[in-house]
């Protein structure tokens, strides 16, 4: 029971963290299909930056994060309206190339100024306490990770129905050429896309440190993980990416506690199989 | 049994879309058909459940009294349904020899070898030849397809397909994009072909169908509207109204 | 219509002598570098190897337009195969290169049949996921592959029963480039192949291709098998040269950097790919000799510059220079 409980905690908050970062790589994706190596680049920095505004300057935790992620969405601004941009009209090759370049030159950048180690974000002990629940105690983290998570889900639900923009994402995202036809400017909501994609990708990297540590490899190491999310729940698709993101997160945990070891090979194979019988995804629009 | 292409009750849905509704038709050995019909009528979808591109929703297709329709695309070409493509659909970095060279390779079985040359079978080049100068490319042969006038690359598409020599042969707006002073060449190709050929022609150009064509089916919205000789297609009061008075969309 | 004949001879003749120009090309390249770099063989040895891997890899990706992420799981297959091998088996080299050869197109055929029915992202995905398997497998089957130890003391006997592998490594540095030319010449037979051709068909237009009556999934499922196979021979001459094998010839990275030194190079163009690959292990040693991150400004510059600047690899750095030098006047 005990176990189960913890699968599922530890599960639901790595399946949040997976779906912070990834989300905004698959609204790119999909919206721009583009192969964007570099996403988790986006992570990168935001830890990068909370660790140098903390731990090095001594700014509070909270308003680290908060400046972090703001310094990553004009960055990601400033690299869109520069790299993407000219990127997106690339082949699938050509994509896949130019942005492991942009991953190369992040990774090389912040080891240049702060290493290879394992960066700490200096985040205030309180996190690693416990709640407790009444029947159950957790670390506060995982509960502010689980509660980030489905805010995240929320507002991103209210952007996407209930806003303009929201309409227009998705028109774009259905039929980019119908959408500039009816005089959307599609490269304006780009860039926004691009923007909020990239300040998830951030927000996810600092509140789940904990789980994936940030250290200047962390955009490859971690890639993989994050392009399984984003094919497995469908280009495009942020409901899609949210089941995804929490089965795998669900099926990762499990496989570690339950089958140490062989846990990794059937996720892996699992992944094969879902991507074989549905090379759209679970929620992808098909070919 | 008929010998040639028949096809049965065939529908197909593009969601609540009817694009092709119970066809019932036949296409006998040496006939010269002209599919015509407005734009988005689904002549190319027609074309397409014929050529196994796309699925139908219901209905046969029998050549020469055999189903071809659990046969994949390919499978099909090989039993002799070839069409070309309505939009240039070519090997853009290859040459217009090359781009002719490999569906007689294929027709030839022969694109599963690798310890031989391409061009190493003599007969095979001079067919190429013989192509090129048919469909005046010879000056042309050696030139990637991606640097050619878009009429020309509307040739080699026809030579592609003529290159397979087929039993049925679907053509789809042909002439479409083809300098008026160069559609002759593709009038002189068709009546070149053998006459045991089955040739069914889409086509816009009214003056072209009526050269090549002595049967014309009309299709609207996915229906037969007139199926006769061109006699009793020009006659016919609603065709006139319907689309040969109207704009050729 | 002697016309005709006589041009179709002529291309004949000239076609034949195709496969001979390269093999020579690269022995006298390989020659020159065993006498100005006799300190340097084991460098040199690793770059030939992987020229190796970047061939096949250009079979599928340049010749077939195939984009995988996952070219890795047959040079490691093909490596742990000829370990094995010669660990248990035999000791002959030229058996563990075939054993490589075998694993190699076995894994290619069995992932082959399952990821070449996707396309695009998906296509990526699962190639990446077969070599997560496969290196997961190697790390957990300790009995057998040593796990995250790998397999070590691998030896071979001499090879052809007369050359004894030295210290130095000039044998293998001769037996590599050796495999590199053979491998190069057959590569250069199939690619003025009619079934070359067909791959360059289906990599300009699969759904021309269907039209024309190819079973396009069995050509590709035949290319990525001759591709595993040879992947699986470069693996296996790694395995024997280095006399180890580690789950690090599954990594990610190392499917990464096979497709970056083939679009360096040039795509769909065998002398891009040893271009490419010389290159990009050159500069690899000196720069990443100096500090490992400086390593990864310099690649990741110079890929952002090919992609915007010469998307068709290095290979076509000498007709853009002509062309702009015909501009200018
Ligand atoms: N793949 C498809 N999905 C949905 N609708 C389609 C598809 N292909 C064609 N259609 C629709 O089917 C109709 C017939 O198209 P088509 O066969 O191309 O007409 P035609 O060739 O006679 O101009 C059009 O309304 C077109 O929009
Ligand atoms: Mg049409």
């Amino acid at each position: 029971m005990s176990i189960i409980f913890s699968i599922v905690v530890d599960g639901v908050a790595y399946g949040m963290i997976l779906f912070m970062i990834s989300v905004g790589l698959s609204i790119t994706m999909g919206l721009m299909r583009i192969i964007n190596l570099a996403h988790g680049g986006f992570a990168l920095l935001g830890g990068a930056a909370v660790h140098v505004l903390s731990v090095r300057l001594g700014v509070p935790f909270w308003i680290a994060s908060f400046t972090a992620v703001i310094i990553v969405i004009v960055l990601a601004l400033v690299l869109e309206r520069l790299l993407y941009r000219h990127i997106y009209g690339f082949g699938e090759l050509g994509q896949v190339l130019a942005t492991i370049g942009i991953v190369f030159l992040m990774i090389a950048t912040v080891n240049l100024f702060l290493g290879s180690t394992i960066l700490s974000l200096g985040a205030p002990q309180s996190l690693t306490a416990a709640v407790d629940l009444g029947f159950k105690t957790l670390p506060l983290h995982r509960v502010i990770v689980i509660l980030a998570g489905f805010i995240i889900m929320a507002s991103l639900w209210l952007l996407m129905e209930k806003t303009r923009f929201g309409i227009y994402l998705r028109a774009a995202v259905d039929n980019k050429v119908a959408a500039a036809s009816l005089g959307i400017n599609t490269p304006r909501v780009f860039l926004a896309a691009f923007a909020i994609g990239a300040g998830l990708a951030a927000f996810g990297g600092i509140l789940g440190a904990e789980l994936l540590p940030i250290e200047a490899y962390y955009p490859l190491r971690y890639m993989v993980l994050f392009l399984i999310v984003v094919s497995v729940g469908g280009l495009g698709s942020i409901p899609g990416s949210f089941a995804a993101s929490l089965g795998l997160g669900i099926l990762d945990t499990a496989g570690r506690y339950l089958l140490p070891g062989t846990g990794t090979i059937f996720f892996f194979l699992a992944i094969t199989a879902l991507l074989a019988l549905r090379p759209q995804g679970l929620m992808g629009k098909a070919q | 049994m008929t010998s040639g292409l028949a096809v049965h009750g065939l529908s197909k849905n593009f969601g609540g879309l009817q694009v092709a509704r119970n066809l019932t038709l036949s296409l006998p050995n040496g006939a010269r058909t002209a599919l015509i019909g407005p734009n988005g009528a689904g002549k190319t979808t027609f074309a397409n459940l014929l050529t196994g591109v796309l699925k139908p929703t219901s209905g046969t297709i029998l050549l020469n009294g055999k189903s071809v329709g659990k046969m994949s695309e390919s499978e099909r070409v090989r039993a002799g349904i070839a069409k070309t493509f309505q939009i240039t659909n070519l090997f853009r970095d290859l040459t217009v020899r090359e781009n002719i060279r490999l569906p007689i390779l294929e027709r030839e079985r022969r694109t599963n070898k690798v310890f031989c040359h391409s061009d190493g079978i003599p007969e095979l080049e001079c067919e190429i030849f013989q192509l090129l100068e048919d469909l005046a490319l010879t000056p042309l042969a050696d030139k990637p397809v991606r640097g050619l006038a878009y009429g020309q690359q509307r040739l080699v598409e026809l030579a592609l397909t003529l290159a397979l020599k087929p039993k049925v042969l679907i053509l789809d707006e042909p002439a479409a994009g083809v300098p008026s002073t160069e559609s002759h060449l593709i009038v002189q190709a068709i009546k070149r072909l053998p006459a045991d050929l089955s040739v069914l022609i889409i086509e816009h150009d009214m003056q072209l169908v009526f050269e090549v064509a002595n049967r014309i089916i009309v299709l609207v919205n996915g229906a037969i509207l007139l199926d006769g000789t061109p006699q009793e297609v020009i006659s016919n009061r609603e065709v006139r109204e319907l689309y040969l008075g109207a704009d050729h969309g | 219509m002697t016309n005709a004949t006589d041009q179709v001879s002529i291309r004949r003749k000239m076609g034949r002598l195709a496969p001979v120009l390269p093999a020579l090309i690269v022995s006298v390249a390989a020659a020159i570098a065993f006498i100005l770099f006799p300190y340097d063989l084991a460098f040199l040895t690793r770059i030939v190897i992987m020229m190796i891997f970047v061939l096949s890899f250009d079979l599928i990706l340049g010749y077939a337009g195939i984009a995988t992420l996952g070219h890795a799981a047959m040079y490691g297959c093909g490596a742990y195969a000829a370990g094995l091998v010669s660990l248990h088996l035999a000791s002959d080299p030229l058996i563990g290169l075939l054993a490589g050869a075998v694993a190699g197109a076995l894994i290619a055929w069995i992932s082959g049949c399952v990821l070449l029915r996707a396309q695009g992202v998906a296509l990526l995905m699962i190639s990446i996921a077969v070599t997560m398997v496969l290196q997961e497998t190697a790390s957990q089957a300790r009995w057998l592959t040593g796990g995250a130890d790998g397999l070590a003391g691998i030896t071979v006997s001499p090879l052809l029963g007369m050359f004894e592998f030295d210290f130095v490594g000039q044998v293998a540095f001769v037996y590599s480039v050796c495999i590199l030319i053979a491998v190069l010449i057959f590569c250069c037979i199939l690619a003025s192949s009619p079934f070359g051709l067909a791959l360059r068909g289906i990599e300009g237009s699969a759904s021309r291709m269907r039209a024309i009556g190819t079973p396009v999934y069995r050509r590709k499922v035949t290319v990525y098998v001759i591709a595993g196979a040879i992947a699986g021979i470069a693996g296996a001459l790694a395995a024997q040269v280095t006399g180890l094998v580690g789950i690090e010839v599954f990594n990610f990275s190392l499917s990464a950097d096979v497709m970056v030194m083939l679009i360096v190079g040039g795509a769909g163009r065998l002398y891009g790919a040893l271009v490419g690959t010389l290159v990009f292990m050159v500069v690899h040693h000196i720069a990443a000799g100096i500090d490992p991150f400086n390593w990864l400004f310099v690649i990741g510059f110079m890929l952002l510059i090919i992609v915007f600047a010469l998307p068709k690899g290095l290979i076509s750095l000498p007709d853009r220079l002509v062309a702009l030098l015909r501009r200018k006047p």
